[in-house]
């Protein structure tokens, strides 16, 4: 589907072999962060009585870090820069990807649905638990493969579940979100094809299949906007949970 | 049979985990509701848990939505 392609702007260097140009993707991953900055920058007066936008930047920063503190506990707020620029990123990159300026002719392209850029997210929360963990507990960090409490007898069935399901996450993490953006788009895009094909088909199609669609497909951008936000939310909330597994090795909740 | 036919045979089984998956997550906000009509004041300290239930059901419904998708174009 055009709308996924990744497409060179202007072509950059090689390396081996490797063509490194300038794509649409990173185009629109520069515009996410421009207008993350822009966000950022007019909340950050730091002014005794805030103002409006300086309350709304403070609400979502204040968000993570009460997100942060209960999952992870008082010492988790130094992750807290990290979950947070994750959050606001994924958040971000998904509404500019919604964002209706096809109109003007500029096709928004989500950085999102596409496993490269989300398994790389994936995989710097992984490490920074792999980091955590061992830098914290060295090699104690194993036993969260042995949960408090196991009976000797399953010794040879637990650990092996709990390595499977611990080795499972970044792939979890990465596909949610790319799958979410991914068929959102996909479903939108099926029902933009029922409106014009059907009003394409004559006059009496166009009424019969393309207002019903179209009204539905007021409601699914609606829900696809929930989508963008739930997601961002979801993913911050299992890094500070996976986080808190390598920070306190199991108050167990162990979630694929 | 035709191995292209079977794919997309395969692929519309598939659909059938998402539905289920819809299922799962309908569950998980249902008793979520539940739970926080009767007891209001707990409600809000749960919002976390709730959001994790979510994303174990709601992951098992996008990866059969990921099998559909191999099916069709990459497989």
């Amino acid at each position: 589907m055009h709308q996924f392609e990744v497409q060179t702007i202007f072509d950059g260097f090689r390396i081996g072999g490797h063509e490194i140009g300038f794509t649409n993707s990173a185009l629109w991953m520069i515009v996410a962060m421009l207008c993350l900055g822009l966000f950022m920058l007019g909340g950050m007066r730091r002014s005794l009585i805030p103002g409006r936008w300086q309350m709304m930047v403070e609400s979502f920063t204040g968000f993570i870090d009460g997100m942060v503190t209960t999952n992870i506990g008082p010492e988790g707020r130094k992750y807290a820069p990290y979950v947070f620029s994750l959050f606001m990123f994924i958040l971000v990159a998904n509404l500019v990807g919604m964002a209706p300026v096809g109109v003007i002719g500029l096709h928004p392209f989500t950085v999102t649905s596409h496993l490269t850029v989300t398994g790389i997210l994936a995989i710097i929360s992984f490490s920074i638990v792999l980091l955590v963990g061992f830098a914290k507990h060295g090699f104690k960090f194993l036993t969260l493969f042995v949960p408090d409490g196991t009976p000797v007898w399953l010794l040879w069935l637990i650990p092996p579940i709990e390595f499977f399901s611990f080795m499972v996450r970044p792939f979890s993490l990465a596909l949610r979100l790319f799958v979410a953006m991914t068929a959102g788009h996909i479903l939108l895009k099926v029902l933009a094809g029922f409106i014009i094909n059907s009003t394409n088909a004559g006059v009496g199609y166009g009424l019969l299949v393309g207002i019903p669609s179209f009204t539905l497909m007021l409601g699914i951008t609606a829900l696809e906007l929930l989508v963008a936000g739930v997601q961002a939310y979801v993913f911050a909330l299992l890094t500070s949970l996976y986080i808190n597994d390598a920070v306190h090795l199991h108050s167990h909740e162990t979630i694929g | 049979m035709d191995p292209e036919a079977a794919k997309l045979i395969g692929a519309g089984l598939a659909a059938i985990g998402a539905g289920l998956a819809s299922l799962g997550v309908g569950n998980v906000f249902a008793k979520f509701l539940e739970g926080a009509l009767r007891n209001p004041g707990a409600a809000d300290q749960e919002q976390g848990r709730l959001f994790i239930g979510f994303a174990a059901a709601e992951l098992l419904g996008l990866l059969s939505f990921v099998i559909a998708i191999i099916l069709i174009f990459v497989a």
